[in-house]
């Protein structure tokens, strides 16, 4: 990243020389040339960072509290809502950021689908982020165990007993997962230990997302590159710096919302009831984040014929890059997929919903229709699309659309006149 | 302006846009027919006037008060509260008991503790740091007791429950006269407000029952509303002070934002 930073005091100067780290955040904090027409929905990055950052700072002091144990997991949950200082605001920011960090991860994620983010040449960037957002799931599946409620105890059966599909080796594979025959103490702790290792390396992931995305620089609502040297970008600081301050600041209003005021709204009553080995609840259900890959799991008949599909499901994305054959990256000129794009994301709710209801009737039915939708709209609508779909004629530069709007509100305004 | 040439997709948008509204209404209708088939099963929970709702709500002290009477004259015989101890009952927030009448309360229960010098365990009164004393010396001595059912331990059982404070007052009073034809083993009763409109537990509140300290009426309502008032706080001990600091927390964040968003304005006011 090129920066005309210039160390000044002397301190500046004695670090710079052995680690330019202050050169380094100056280019890529400072400096860094954005596009000027980024939306708002470009404001996830940060607000994912702040996500991240605030599951890991109230996990650290959760887990100096916590007991990963079977008779006392739950109990010590309650000890850290009754007895910690501020332990109650810990837990329902740690348990309600799950929540909101998956929201925006979605959100930053429907983005990227809009506006062809994906494409060449900002394709590792995805790739890092699908793996971002795999282990975001193995992370967030494995604190709902923990605090080893009803919920708990019955989704880690659930997800854990998947493994038993693979053929021959299965059961081997999922007594090795639990550390004996059936879910316990073995199982927990060695989620824990998972769990407090996983956002490190999610961390570590974020940190090459970042510098992958500096390399071109950020895709835009047009689609198009920025001109080198042009009016088309701004200094990241204080442009953006401020507008995603902003964007936070929204985002942790409705955060706050549902911490203080509605904590175990997304939460299930159930994992209020100490976990039993002995008492099966009536529906397992995951949580609502999870819901759309529950719903693909359960469309298939077949155990290990649905675990792949829910693994391809996500896996998929991984080869979203050359799936979509256009070349046009935004939506906004490309008409057809533009329509596709908003069937994809209310099949995908769809599932969502399908997901909560019980696996039985009707919903079965739809459930499949959807799954098979949602894997169409990958391997078959999304290739077709670049061949036959005409698109809107491209912009020159980022400048040339605004400019544009401006000459003519200009032309109508004496035309008036 | 790619393939100019081709032949252009026949795919006119309204029929798009037909499908998704389509999709929408289905998911709408489908969400409908699923509650009223869940309304037909179970009945709606009464809902009554509780003063720990909405953003700034608290507790009645005077009700959790008796609340606490009635879960030790009523409840206590059979519900373990483990997750509870009796310097609870002083801290703010809560029933608020001077410590002189907390101290009291706990001197009520006995505790086993020890072992004392010669290796032996032995009684004392419970003190405000013991948990409240169980009904029970294990699982298995409860239902032995209670004919096979265990009686959930209350310390976070209206979390543990769907709308817990309506669900709890509701089975609190939902019990009826069984409908003719309705069979019922022993030790089963009837009540609107169970799963199955079957519950082991019998109707434990009538009218004056007990006698309110304070001399409040013992109504059956008033018994339910006090109880699960108590309960409530037993469940979530922090409510007022949660929903005092997220009274600050967003009006503080709110301000920061209005700034935020003025500071943008005037950052991005000369780029076209």
């Amino acid at each position: 990243m090129s920066t005309d930073y210039k160390p000044q005091s002397a301190v500046a100067k004695w670090i710079d020389k052995r680690l330019p780290l202050i050169t380094l955040f100056n280019g890529h904090l400072m400096q860094y040339p954005t596009p000027k027409n980024l939306n708002y929905w470009w404001t996830f990055g940060g607000i994912l960072t702040f996500c991240l950052v605030t599951q890991i700072i109230t996990g650290l002091v959760l887990a100096m509290h916590y007991i990963a144990d079977a008779d006392l997991a739950f109990s010590s949950v309650e000890h850290i809502m009754r007895d910690v200082n501020y332990g109650w605001l810990l837990r329902y920011i740690h348990a309600n950021g799950a929540s909101m960090f998956f929201i925006a991860v979605y959100i930053h994620m429907a983005r990227s689908l809009f506006y062809g983010s994906y494409k060449e040449p900002r394709e590792l960037i995805w790739i890092i982020g699908v793996f971002i957002f795999l282990l975001m799931i193995a992370t967030a599946f494995m604190g709902y165990v923990l605090p080893w409620g009803q919920m708990s105890f019955w989704g880690a059966t659930v997800i854990t007993n998947l493994f038993s599909a693979i053929p021959v080796f299965g059961e081997s594979i999922t007594n090795w997962l639990w550390g004996g025959y059936s879910v316990g103490s073995p199982l927990l702790t060695r989620f824990f230990t998972l769990h407090y290792l996983l956002p490190f390396l999610i961390f570590g992931l974020v940190i090459l997302h970042v510098w992958a995305l500096h390399v071109p620089g950020n895709n835009n609502p047009e689609g198009i590159d920025v001109v080198q040297g042009s009016q088309d970008t701004v200094p990241f600081h204080p442009h953006y710096v401020v507008k995603d301050v902003f964007a936070l600041l929204v985002f942790m209003i409705i955060f706050a919302g549902f911490v203080f005021f509605t904590p175990n709204l997304l939460g299930h009553t159930d994992n209020y009831i100490q976990a039993n080995p002995l008492q099966t609840p009536e529906h397992i259900v995951p949580e609502w984040y999870f819901l759309p890959f529950y719903a693909i799991l359960r469309a298939i008949p077949d155990k290990l014929g649905g675990v792949i599909m829910m693994v391809s499901a996500i896996a998929i994305l991984a080869f979203l890059p050359w799936l979509d054959t256009s070349k046009v990256r935004s939506a906004k000129y490309r008409p057809l997929f533009k329509q596709f794009y908003w069937i994809f994301l209310a099949n995908f709710l769809l599932l969502g919903y399908l997901g909560a209801m019980p696996a039985e009737g009707i919903y079965v039915i739809i459930s499949r229709i959807a799954t098979i939708y949602y894997f169409v709209h990958f391997i078959i609508i999304l290739p077709v699309l670049g061949f036959v779909e005409k698109t809107k004629p491209l912009p020159k530069s980022i400048s040339e659309p605004v400019l544009n709007e401006k000459e003519r509100a200009a032309k109508a305004a004496t035309a008036t006149a | 302006m790619r393939r100019r040439g081709r032949r252009k997709l026949l795919l006119p948008q309204h029929s798009v846009l037909k499908f998704i509204k389509f999709l929408v209404l289905l998911i709408f209708s489908v969400s409908t027919f699923q509650s009223i088939l869940i309304a037909a099963e179970i009945h709606e929970p009464i809902r009554p006037y509780w003063s720990f709702e909405g953003p700034l709500g608290k507790f009645e002290r005077a009700s959790l008060q008796r609340g606490y009477q009635v879960y030790t004259e009523v409840c206590s015989g059979c519900h373990s509260m483990d997750l509870l101890s009796y310097r609870n009952l002083v801290q703010p927030g809560g029933p608020e008991f001077s410590e002189k009448q907390a101290k009291a309360m706990a001197a009520m229960f006995e505790v086993e503790t020890g072992p004392d010098q010669d290796g032996e365990m032995f009684m004392r009164s419970a003190i405000l740091s013991d948990k409240f004393v169980s009904p029970w010396e294990n699982e298995q001595q409860a239902r032995a007791a209670n004919g096979g059912a265990y009686p959930p331990d209350l310390s976070v059982i209206v979390k543990a429950r769907p709308n817990g404070p309506d669900y709890i007052y509701s089975l609190l009073l939902g019990y009826k006269d069984a409908p003719e034809g309705t069979e019922l083993d022993d030790g089963v009763y009837y009540n609107e407000y169970a799963k199955g409109m079957r519950i082991a537990m019998p109707q434990v509140l009538y009218e004056d029952g007990i006698e309110y300290t304070d001399g409040t009426a013992a109504t059956e309502e008033q018994m339910a509303h006090d109880v699960t008032t108590f309960l409530t706080w037993s469940a979530e001990p922090k409510l007022e002070e949660r929903k005092r600091m997220g009274f600050k927390v967003i009006i503080y964040l709110l301000i920061l934002a209005f700034l935020f968003y003025f500071t943008n304005k005037s950052i991005w006011r000369d780029t076209h």
